[in-house]
Formats: C-alpha cells, sequence, structure tokens
C-alpha cells in the first residue's frame, strides 16, 4: 500500500530523485555541497508548505467566513444598539441598550418566546423518540434496507415551502384531509390554525415529518458500529430484543443522542419556514392571536413587515443568547454524562 | 459497476432537480422571450408582484414588436409583503433592481417621501401626460418638490361580485340592476341584504366570504382614514375607521361570513367551492375570481354596483436611478401607464384604468366581462372611479390596514373575540408594528 505523498515529510526523503545523488559515490564533492544545499532549500521549503499550506487549504472557507459570517453578525450587534429603519438603512441613530430593554417588556417577544419553547418541545421530543425507534427497525437485516433508508430521507430533501403547502391544505379547516378524517371517527371540524394549541400541534407535525428520517439516519450510522458481541452476549444472557434496545443501544448511542438534541434544539429555536408558510402565506404575524409566531417569524415581522432593522437586530442577538445559554446546558449535560460512562 | 450505475442516479436526480428549481423561478412565458432574444438588444427588466398582469395583457410582446431592439424580462415576487421590503433593501443598496418597479398604492406615500432621490422623475419623460390620469392618482406618485416618481397603472374601484344562483335560492333578486338596488347608498344596507340571505341561505354558504374583506371595502370608500391632511395618524379616532370597523365587526358577530381569510389557499378553496355569495370587488379582483373560481363558476358570477364609491388598491411604477437603461425603462414605463395600454390591461385583465382619458375609449366604455355574465363592467367601474373620495394616503398605510384585518378582524371574525377585545389587539399591534 503505497504512502499518499502529500503532507508527509517522511515520504519525500524517500523520493529517488531527492537522495539519489548522496548515495551516488562517483559525484564530486562540490557538487556533493550543492545537492545538499539544494537538498536543505528544498527541506525548508518542504517544511514551510507542511507548515503553512492546510492554512491555505481551510482559508476559503474562514475567509467567506468572516464576509458571510462573522461580519454580519458584528454588524447586526452593531444595529441593535442604533435606531435603525429600512427605508434609510444608513441613517443610524445611537439609542444604546434600549432596543434590548424594550424586549423585556414587549409581551409580543415573550409570546414569541414562549411558542418557540413549546413547538419547540413539541415536535423535538417525539421526534428523536420516533427516529430511535425507525433506526432501531432499519437496524435490522431488510430486505431492500437501501429504499427504506433512502425513503427516510425524502422528507428532509423535500423543499419546506412545498411540504408547508401540503401540510396547509391538509390542516385546512373547511376542506382539509385531517379533519375529514376526524369526521369519520366522529370528532368535528378542528380549526387547526386558529386554536393555540391546535396550531403548534399542526406546525410541529411539520417539523416531525420532515426531520425525524434525518435523525434516524444519523441513529442508524452509529448503531451500525455498535459492537455486535454486545448484542451477543445480551442474547446469551436471556434478553430480549427490547431489552437489548434499553440496555445496549441506548447506552451507546448517547453521545449521538446528546448531539442529535443539540442540533434539533438549535433547529427549533431558529424555527421559521413552518409557522412562516403555514399561516397560508398570510404574513409573519404567525396567526391573528400570534399564536404560532416563533421567535423568527418575529424578528422578520420587525425587519421586513416593520422595517425596524435596529429592533430586529437585537432580537437576532437575543436568539443568539439563548442558543449560547442552550448550548452551555448541553455541554455541562454532556460532561456528566462523559464522567458517568 | 454497481457504483457508476449509483453515480450516475445520483447525477440524473441531481440534474433533474436543477432543473426543476429553474423552471420554477422563472415565469411560464420566460421562454418566449428567451428564445426570440437577438444578439445586441436592450434588455429591461421589470420587477412586479403577484398576477401583475403587464405580460398577460400581450403588452410586453406588442411593445417588443414596436421596438424590435429590446427585450423584455419580469420578474415576480406572489406577494406584496414580501416583494416590498425587498425593493426597498435593493434601492438602499443600489443594486439587484430590475430597470421597472411596480409598487402598491399602500407604499406609495412611503416611497414618495422617502426614496425620491433613488428614483427618476417620471413627469418629465416624452410621452407623459399628467392630464391623461385622475388628479388624485397623479398627485399620489408625486413628492412635495414636485417630482413625480411614480406613474399610476391601475386602481381599484369597487362593486360587490356576487353568486346568482345563491341568490336566486335565498330568495333574492339576481338582475345586476335590482343587486345594486337593494345596497345603494349606504353600507347598512349591504348588511341587511346579509342578515336576509342568511335567514334562507343554501346550506354551508355564508353572505360574505371574510370580515376583513368587507373592513377594507368600506374604509376604502372614505377620504380621510388612517392619517389626517397634516399626515398625522388618526386611524384611532377617525370616524370612517370606525364605522366600518363596527359595520364588519357585525357581519362577523351576526356570523354573515365564511370566516375565512383573504388570500390564503382556503378563501381561493371555498372560492372555488361556491361556498360565499357575496365579496367585495375592486376591478382587479375580477381576474382573480375568475382564476379561481375556474370553469364551474362560469355564468354563476356577477357584478353589482357597491354601496358606497371607493377605492381598494392600485399600483404605480417607478423607475430606479441606478438602473443601466434608465432612459429606455422610462419611455417603457411611459408607454405601459398610457391611456391605450391602460385600456388594454383593463379589457385582458379587469385592472381599471387610473388615466381617466382611457374612460371615453370604447375598449373601457363598452366593456362587457363574458366570466360574470357578460356585466358591463366598463360602466360600473368608470361610474365608481369618478365618484372615488381622494383619499389621504400616508406612509404607514399598509402596516395600519394589515394589522386591523389580519389581527383585529380576524380574531373576531374566526376566533370569536368580541369586538372591542379585537380592536385592542389590532391597536397593541399596530403601536408596536409604528414603534411607539
Amino acid at each position: 500500500m503505497p504512502e499518499p505523498a502529500h503532507g508527509r515529510p517522511v515520504a519525500h526523503v524517500k523520493d529517488p530523485g531527492a537522495s539519489g545523488h548522496a548515495v551516488d559515490g562517483t559525484a564530486p564533492r562540490g557538487t556533493d555541497a550543492a545537492a545538499r544545499r539544494r537538498r536543505d532549500r528544498r527541506s525548508r521549503r518542504y517544511r514551510r508548505d507542511v507548515r503553512w499550506s492546510p492554512y491555505a487549504f481551510v482559508a476559503p472557507f474562514f475567509l467567506f467566513f468572516l464576509a458571510f459570517g462573522l461580519f454580519p453578525l458584528l454588524y447586526t450587534g452593531w444595529a441593535s444598539l442604533h435606531r435603525v429603519e429600512l427605508t434609510a438603512p444608513t441613517d443610524m441613530e445611537w439609542v444604546g441598550l434600549r432596543n434590548f430593554s424594550r424586549l423585556l417588556e414587549d409581551e409580543f417577544f415573550w409570546n414569541a418566546l414562549r411558542n418557540t419553547v413549546t413547538i419547540g418541545l413539541m415536535s423535538t421530543v417525539p421526534q428523536l423518540l420516533m427516529a430511535l425507534g425507525i433506526a432501531h427497525l432499519l437496524n435490522y437485516r431488510l430486505r431492500g434496507s437501501m429504499f427504506f433508508r433512502v425513503a427516510a430521507l425524502t422528507p428532509y430533501a423535500t423543499s419546506v415551502a412545498a411540504a408547508t403547502l401540503v401540510f396547509v391544505l391538509l390542516f385546512g379547516r373547511d376542506y382539509g384531509m385531517v379533519n375529514w378524517a376526524l369526521g369519520l371517527v366522529g370528532i368535528g371540524d378542528v380549526d387547526w390554525q386558529n386554536g393555540q394549541w391546535t396550531s403548534q400541534l399542526a406546525v410541529s407535525t411539520i417539523v416531525i415529518w420532515r426531520w425525524t428520517g434525518y435523525n434516524a439516519l444519523i441513529y442508524l450510522a452509529a448503531m451500525q458500529a455498535v459492537p455486535k458481541d454486545l448484542y451477543e452476549s445480551a442474547a446469551l444472557d436471556g434478553a430480549s430484543p427490547w431489552q437489548q434496545f434499553i440496555h445496549v443501544t441506548v447506552p451507546s448511542l448517547r453521545h449521538t443522542i446528546l448531539f442529535t438534541c443539540v442540533v434539533s434544539t438549535i433547529g427549533a429555536t431558529q424555527l421559521f419556514g413552518e409557522p412562516l408558510l403555514f399561516s397560508g402565506g398570510a404574513g409573519a404575524t404567525g396567526g391573528a392571536d400570534h399564536q404560532f409566531q416563533t421567535l423568527g417569524l418575529y424578528l422578520y415581522e420587525q425587519g421586513w413587515v416593520n422595517l425596524h432593522l435596529g429592533r430586529a437586530s437585537a432580537i437576532a442577538w437575543a436568539m443568539f443568547l439563548i442558543l449560547l445559554v442552550v448550548g452551555a446546558v448541553n455541554w455541562l449535560i454532556a460532561r456528566r454524562l462523559g464522567k458517568s460512562a | 459497476m454497481r457504483r457508476t450505475a449509483i453515480l450516475a442516479v445520483v447525477v440524473a436526480l441531481g440534474a433533474a432537480l436543477l432543473s426543476g428549481c429553474a423552471k420554477d423561478s422563472e415565469e411560464p412565458g420566460d421562454a418566449a422571450y428567451d428564445s426570440g432574444g437577438g444578439e445586441g438588444r436592450t434588455t429591461i427588466t421589470v420587477g412586479v408582484f403577484g398576477a401583475f398582469g403587464l405580460r398577460e395583457a400581450g403588452l410586453y410582446e406588442e411593445y417588443m414588436k414596436l421596438h424590435p431592439d429590446i427585450r423584455i424580462k419580469q420578474t415576480s415576487i406572489q406577494r406584496n409583503e414580501n416583494y416590498y421590503p425587498q425593493l426597498l433593501t435593493h434601492l438602499s443598496t443600489g443594486s439587484g433592481l430590475a430597470d421597472i418597479q411596480a409598487v402598491e398604492v399602500n407604499n406609495i406615500a412611503e416611497v414618495t417621501a422617502t426614496q425620491a432621490d433613488r428614483l427618476v422623475d417620471l413627469g418629465r419623460t416624452e410621452g407623459v401626460s399628467k392630464d391623461a390620469f385622475l388628479g388624485w392618482k397623479w398627485a399620489q406618485g408625486t413628492t412635495k418638490d414636485g417630482k413625480t416618481v411614480g406613474l399610476g397603472t391601475d386602481i381599484g374601484p369597487q362593486g360587490i361580485c356576487y353568486r346568482k344562483d345563491l341568490f336566486a335560492k335565498a330568495g333574492l333578486p339576481t338582475d345586476r340592476e335590482e343587486v345594486g338596488r337593494l345596497w345603494t347608498g349606504d353600507w347598512n344596507k349591504y348588511l341587511e341584504t346579509g342578515r336576509k340571505y342568511q335567514a334562507r341561505a343554501p346550506e354551508g354558504t355564508s353572505f360574505v366570504d371574510s370580515a376583513s374583506g368587507v373592513l377594507a371595502a368600506v374604509t376604502g370608500s372614505n377620504e380621510k382614514r388612517f392619517y389626517d391632511e397634516s399626515g398625522e395618524i388618526v386611524y384611532k379616532e377617525s370616524p370612517a375607521v370606525k364605522q366600518a370597523w363596527d359595520l364588519a365587526a357585525a357581519f362577523a358577530t351576526e356570523r354573515l361570513t365564511g370566516r375565512l381569510q383573504q388570500f390564503t389557499p382556503s378563501w381561493d378553496q371555498a372560492m372555488s367551492n361556491g361556498a360565499f355569495a357575496t365579496v367585495s370587488c375592486p376591478a382587479w379582483m375580477l381576474g382573480h375570481i375568475q382564476d379561481k373560481a375556474g370553469a364551474a363558476g362560469k355564468g354563476k358570477w356577477d357584478v353589482a354596483a357597491a354601496p358606497r364609491p371607493g377605492n381598494w388598491g392600485g399600483s404605480f411604477l417607478v423607475v430606479p436611478k441606478t438602473g443601466d437603461h434608465t432612459a429606455e425603462a422610462a419611455k417603457l414605463a411611459a408607454w405601459l401607464t398610457a391611456p391605450e395600454q391602460q385600456a388594454k390591461l383593463f379589457t385582458e385583465r379587469g385592472s381599471f384604468p387610473s388615466a381617466e382619458a382611457a374612460y371615453a375609449l370604447p375598449a373601457v366604455a363598452d366593456a362587457k366581462h363574458p366570466y360574470f355574465g357578460g356585466a358591463p363592467i366598463g360602466k360600473i367601474f368608470s361610474r365608481a372611479a369618478q365618484d372615488v373620495p381622494v383619499q389621504i394616503v400616508g406612509p404607514k398605510d399598509l402596516i395600519i390596514a394589515q394589522n386591523l384585518a389580519d389581527i383585529g378582524m380576524l380574531q373576531v371574525d374566526q376566533k370569536g373575540r368580541s369586538p372591542e377585545e379585537g380592536w385592542d389587539a389590532a391597536v397593541k399591534a399596530i403601536d408596536n408594528a409604528l414603534d411607539e
């Protein structure tokens, strides 16, 4: 198996082109010294190359990150300290922390935060549980397992807009299929969009539908790395498949589960497309009573409907800070899990 | 072998997806213009919202035939709520703009007040005649120092569209003159007709689609709505808004509405299922009904005069200064808004001209709409347009109107809240939106 030459100095020394002269005794001494100098120069250049080229290789990402990640973040922070309108974005008036302090008494902000948390819980918890179950099933030897794996991923590949428009029709009050099905079992028409809980449940359904398969595949990948002998010995001890799942699979997936929890939490905090489109394209209010307006939607409403860029920036930063807190909590949990493992 | 097969499938799928996206983002008719385009032509882009109708009415094609060196491309964003913020950002950065951009009447005051420096003064463009337009329409697109940055396209004089079959079943007259007489001069008579309808209504139908629609229609028939002459926000005390609110709320509390939200999928579905008997019909609504109610609704719909003349909606064209072809774009904008073209837009799409000079043209004066039982829409809407009160528009009209309709009145209509609760919720949302 030949070693790849890139980034490995050892491989270079073995290179016959570089060391050929050194073993050739007939070469004159002067040439030998020149060859050594050349070799030294080459190896210096090589060391520099080895040392710095990785930075060159990762540079594009970081340059783009600086331009499209860090700069907007900092600029948003700067804008959040100003009163600035979309009609005149260059016209900024310093207001200090006013935009943040007013969030504390902004009932629309708190409402949005509450909705974000409830929709987040209603979608993340069942989603991850179902994903775990589906992954467990896919982990069995199945005929056409590839088909099921791809099928599990298709909702994730569907565009939010397309999926949500279908769900809007499904959850329609007058002509929706969900209500039609409920009618068959004798439950009267539910006004999905207008109820506090019903609307949030409907939005959660879209999220669950989209992300369950995606998480299931992540779990499946982790499951396949679990050593088979663990299952064999568990089976020898008389553990049922269910017991094996609880006592072997789940503990082995602890870190993967934590990872999906973190990613799903971030996703839930930023939830935007589903609630926006669930109102049938009727704007960013999140229903007549703001009943399914999430933080992302409120941010959009402040910035792009009401045109207050400063206030929208403050909401963006508040969301960022909330995510940092959530991240810290997750990290603490992860550390405890790591210790107990 | 297996790997190459999978790779081939992936590539094929990817290509299909990509081409699918590309098709999605372009308008159905674009290909025709692309294939027709030769080298060395000037391309003028037009940015609009919704189904604006300029292309659908064949105006671009006609202009390109008259000017073989010009190519016109249009981009469209469905809802003005999404279109307008984008227009503002593009104006402020001076990039990403089309050569001609449409502006909705609820935004025109803000655009003329804050963006005039970035727009071409179209009042001086060759072929633009101030006298051709309705005075108030011209004034709305003109700044305080006399620069006309927006040329009026259509306006929204109102009628009431109604279903003849449902009216007949409820024992009401079906002839459009008689129907108009049911409520002439007074919106309260419209409410009374609603009560009569609902008493004998075919099952599963309601008199009107939504309370918010009534609200918009009634506020649209008043001169002073959300702002007063000095530019102060007065909607909270405005008697016109109060009257409109109370009337719309009466429709909601007496259950005369279909409890729908306009321009949502359920509203369209209800329209195609014939679930409501009337809807306030600015001229541009005719095209919408025709699209959504489809072939099944043909001959069932008709148009009658509204209780009082009012205006709801309408648009303008502006030309940003940063464009590469501002002179050509201004010429095109002038041509598109000239009386003859406005008349054509009316014949094809039902968008009513803001150019008063077009009303006398036979295309408008004798216009009949086959979908609406051959209703003489030219006469109905001309009469309404000439009696429309000259409305005071303000920079935040859109936000006020939207929150009154989609928060306040929607709560009364769909959630069964009391009119007072709905009003308070709307005021709270508007205060928050206006930063007060």
